[in-house]
């Protein structure tokens, strides 16, 4: 029992798992704090989310739903950890990921490309933004933090002003796929039918989780992976040993920024949303990644999981009674918990004192009893 | 009844999670005598110290002064008993006066204008009275790290201190200014300040210290007076064992020639100045040759040039027969230079990977670790590690998966050594490869430099330790100012000789051999 608490993959899950009911509990209180009566039903309706339907094609549908956007959000939260583990905090990736969806939306609607080319054009566009900020980060020593926000709003307003052809004049959403690039939507692959006809089920699911399991066999098993961790830990080392840290920093920022463009090219490529050209506020997807990736315990296998957890509390939100509370209570909520998430590793060292200070306890005692018996 | 003692600490027991790091110790300091604190890094001397000062509360134990038990909850508490202490690392203000530094924190004043002639007064007379030689006006960063000392110990008399502790007095100065330091310390006794001094260096307790107290892995050994014992009783009583201090070798077989610097000049990153200027120097296989001097002087400097880390102003550097001042430090690496860098911390090891990843962190790239498609073999990679873990007496709780950081600094040096060496190097750059250490990883790192020397490489070691470049290398070249001021045959020379020429008092044209 001690053994696996002290097993550092054991101790993250359970942290991960005493956030998330923190993080329900303090919402419970907020929602307790506006109107008491209906706040045990609607921390309900978020912890559900689809389980709240009764009939089970429906059930399957909406879990497709938060499927389809789980999907960008682990390619985002992939992103972050990634570079997290190269040492470098990607805050970027939002912006990373609007360059994606750009770059795909343009292909897909302006140029009539394919899914494949649209969505490769996506992972390019990403690359690109994320070696900006890795060449700045290299060469002229800018906080990847700084530029990452700078460069997340250039992503966003340039993003406003392309996309701004691809749409009808009197919209300000760019034109659904379905009626303007109908090529460019994500093959299905037959998923579609076993989650109740939802059309958006396709080929991102798969290929996410699949990205997440090479994402973790290129840190961990590779010679890149390797001299990457070894940059990040610590780069003085990495410069000693002759490894081109340089070239390391911009190369881990390109393939975050390939990770984050490919989440764009996932979210926009199924048509489930469209881009929405007056939007004055970077996309949270990016920022939710960051939670994800803390929440997941920075392992991409565990990404997997607290992507969907997230999305899933996050769709859940859209289902408290707007009759007693207000229509900003979902995000409230959602983003309490996931504020909660980033707290992961608090508890991990939390535990492990803990843990310290009862066996120093122990061996105290047994010392005590010892000499006693003499 | 005994004289009271100053200050008394008795069966003292810290505690920290997961450590003991004092165990029931107990330290008497009588009034007007100078005891010395001996025991290796960590044996937890910092800690008795810690606790003195009330920055540790101790699970068990008394603190007693005068007689009198005393609580000490925080270092203003200290102060008002009359501790004060020089620590290793001064804590001045660089750019204020050798006499601000001293008022710091009690300055005189008058409604709060100060009043700096009465301080100036003060200071004067003490500085007469103990043989304190400062010049009260100048800035701190102007002047010499022994008179910064001195501005410390002023520093701690001015605020009446009866209790002063000095912690590693000696590791930044040179020989001539220890011997000041020295009848400093005992003119402060007579005084009847009591002294607690805090080393590892055992010729100097032998000279200075009345009493000894000896602590080894957090416990109490005992205190001895020091006129009744030896220098080899004290070092058994802080080792646990017989150590040899005399490192034995035999005549040098001197080979070809491995490494040529020609003029060599490398920027510094502190001042606008250069901090290696012109130097050059040859070494052949089969000798070891020290550089030496006092810490700042341009070694560091000098040792990036050297293996890549720094780029050179000008210069130019051959290794056996070819140019490598251009090459990266992999190039370097993989030609045959070996590095075991000054930081261990810093350069030579990633903490929080493995032991095996770093025992591979110079290899890993060839092929015998990394397979064409770029996957780690890790079988070899735990092959070869077990194998040096072994073959070095490397220690550590889980072997090979053991995480870097927890592992003690001795360990963890040999694990840099067992890494550089073992790549069975044309030239190996040891950078004081025993900071820091106990006496008896310093004997083991010594048999090992030979080692490679004996087996025809050619070996650079840059030592700040005296008895280390006395006893290890063939030839000595002392560097002061960035510049190489004299070169000496160790069988020839003394330490006061060296010391000379560290301090920059002397110099000779060296012709470069």
């Amino acid at each position: 029992m001690k053994k696996l608490l002290k097993n550092s993959g054991v101790q993250s899950f359970i942290a991960s798992l005493i956030c998330i009911v923190i993080g329900m509990f303090v919402g419970f209180l907020f929602l307790l704090a506006i109107e008491p009566s209906g706040a045990g039903e609607a921390i309900l309706a978020v912890a559900k989310n689809f389980f709240a339907y009764s009939r089970r094609a429906t059930q399957l549908k909406y879990l497709g739903s938060t499927l389809v956007k789980t999907a960008p959000l682990l390619m985002c939260s992939l992103s972050v950890l990634f570079s997290y583990k190269v040492g470098l905090f990607n805050i970027g990736a939002a912006g990373q990921y609007v360059m994606g969806a750009c770059a795909c939306l343009y292909a897909a609607i302006m140029l009539g490309w394919g899914w494949l080319p649209c969505m490769i054009l996506a992972a390019v566009a990403g690359g690109v933004y994320g070696a900006i900020t890795g060449l700045l980060k290299a060469y002229a020593n800018v906080n990847e933090v700084i530029s990452g926000i700078m460069l997340n709003w250039i992503g966003l307003y340039f993003t406003n002003m392309v996309l701004s052809q691809a749409k009808d004049a009197s919209s300000a959403y760019t034109y659904p796929l379905q009626n303007k690039g109908p090529k460019a939507i994500l093959p299905s692959l037959g998923l579609t039918s076993v989650f109740g006809d939802n059309k958006y089920v396709g080929i991102a699911i798969p290929l996410a989780v699949i990205f997440a399991i090479l994402v973790w066999v290129l840190l961990e098993k590779t010679k890149l992976g390797y001299e990457l961790k070894a940059t990040g830990f610590n780069k003085n080392a990495a410069k000693y040993c002759g490894m081109a840290e340089k070239r390391n920093v911009i190369l881990s920022l390109v393939i975050s920024g390939v990770l984050a463009g490919l989440a764009g090219s996932f979210m926009y490529q199924t048509d489930m949303e469209q881009w929405q050209v007056t939007i004055a506020s970077v996309p949270g997807m990016g920022f939710n990644g960051i939670a994800a990736a803390f929440l997941g315990g920075l392992n991409p296998i565990g990404a997997i999981f607290s992507s969907f957890f997230i999305q899933h509390i996050t769709d859940g939100g859209s289902n408290v009674d707007l009759s007693i509370y207000c229509s900003q209570i979902s995000d409230l909520i959602s983003s309490l918990i996931i504020y909660l998430c980033g707290f992961v590793a608090f508890i991990k060292y939390a535990m492990n004192t803990g843990i310290a200070k009862s066996e120093e306890k122990k061996a105290a005692k047994a010392v005590a009893e010892k000499g006693g018996d003499k | 009844m005994e004289q009271p003692y100053a200050i008394e600490m008795l069966n003292i027991t810290k505690r920290f999670p997961g450590i003991v790091a004092n165990d029931n110790i107990s330290l008497q300091l009588k009034k007007g005598e100078i005891h010395a604190l001996l025991g290796e890094n960590g044996a937890g001397k910092s800690t008795l110290m810690s606790v003195l000062f009330g920055l540790y509360q101790p699970e068990e134990g008394i603190i007693k002064k005068d007689g009198k038990e005393v609580k000490i909850q925080n270092p203003n508490d200290a102060n008002d008993l009359g501790i004060g202490m020089v620590h290793q690392h001064f804590k001045l203000v660089e750019c204020f006066t050798v006499l601000d530094n001293i008022i710091l924190g009690v300055e005189p004043n008058k409604a709060g204008f100060l009043k700096k002639n009465e301080a100036r007064k003060k200071v004067l007379e003490l500085s007469e009275k103990y043989g304190l030689a400062i010049d009260p006006d100048a800035l701190i960063e102007d002047i010499t790290v022994g008179m910064q000392q001195r501005t410390e110990i002023l520093k701690m008399l001015y605020r009446d201190n009866e209790i002063l502790i000095f912690d590693e007095p000696t590791a930044v100065l040179t020989p001539q200014e220890i011997s000041e330091l020295m009848q400093i310390m005992k003119n402060l006794a007579a005084e009847g300040k009591s002294i607690l001094f805090i080393s590892h260096k055992l010729a100097e307790i032998m000279e200075v210290a009345d009493r000894c107290t000896v602590i080894r892995k957090g416990r109490y050994i005992g205190t001895v007076e020091t006129a009744k014992t030896s220098m080899e009783e004290l070092s058994a009583m802080m080792v646990g064992r017989n150590v040899n201090f005399h490192v034995e070798k035999d005549e040098e077989k001197l080979g070809d020639e491995v490494l040529s610097i020609e003029n060599m000049t490398v920027a510094s990153k502190i001042h606008k100045n250069n901090a290696v200027k012109n130097v050059s120097l040859k070494i052949r296989a089969g000798e070891i040759v020290c550089i030496a001097g006092i810490d700042g002087n341009g070694q560091t400097e000098f040792v990036h040039g050297l293996t890549g880390l720094e780029p050179l102003v000008s210069g130019k550097i051959t290794m056996c027969g070819k140019d490598i001042t251009k090459a990266s430090i992999r190039e370097r690496s993989v030609m045959g230079m070996s590095h075991i860098p000054e930081d261990r911390h810093k350069h030579g090891l990633v903490l929080d990977y493995t032991l095996e990843d770093n025992l591979v962190l110079q290899r890993y790239f060839e092929p015998e670790f990394t397979s064409k498609a770029g996957f780690l073999k890790r079988k070899n990679i735990r092959q070869y590690a077990t194998k040096l873990i072994e073959q070095y007496d490397v220690r550590s709780g889980q072997g090979p998966v053991t995480i870097a950081r927890s592992m003690s600094g001795g360990n963890q040096q040999k694990a840099i050594i067992a890494r550089e060496v073992d790549r069975n190097p044309e030239l190996l750059v040891a950078v004081q490869p025993t900071r820091g250490l106990d006496v008896g990883a310093i004997e083991y790192i010594h048999k090992q430099l030979i080692a490679q020397r004996d087996a025809g490489k050619a070996v650079l070691l840059v030592s700040l330790e005296l008895d280390e470049v006395m006893d290890v290398p063939d030839r000595i070249l002392v560097m002061y100012e960035g510049e190489i001021v004299g070169e000496f045959d160790p069988k020839k020379t003394t330490q006061e000789e060296l010391g000379l020429y560290m301090s920059g008092a002397k110099r000779n044209e060296v012709a470069v051999s």
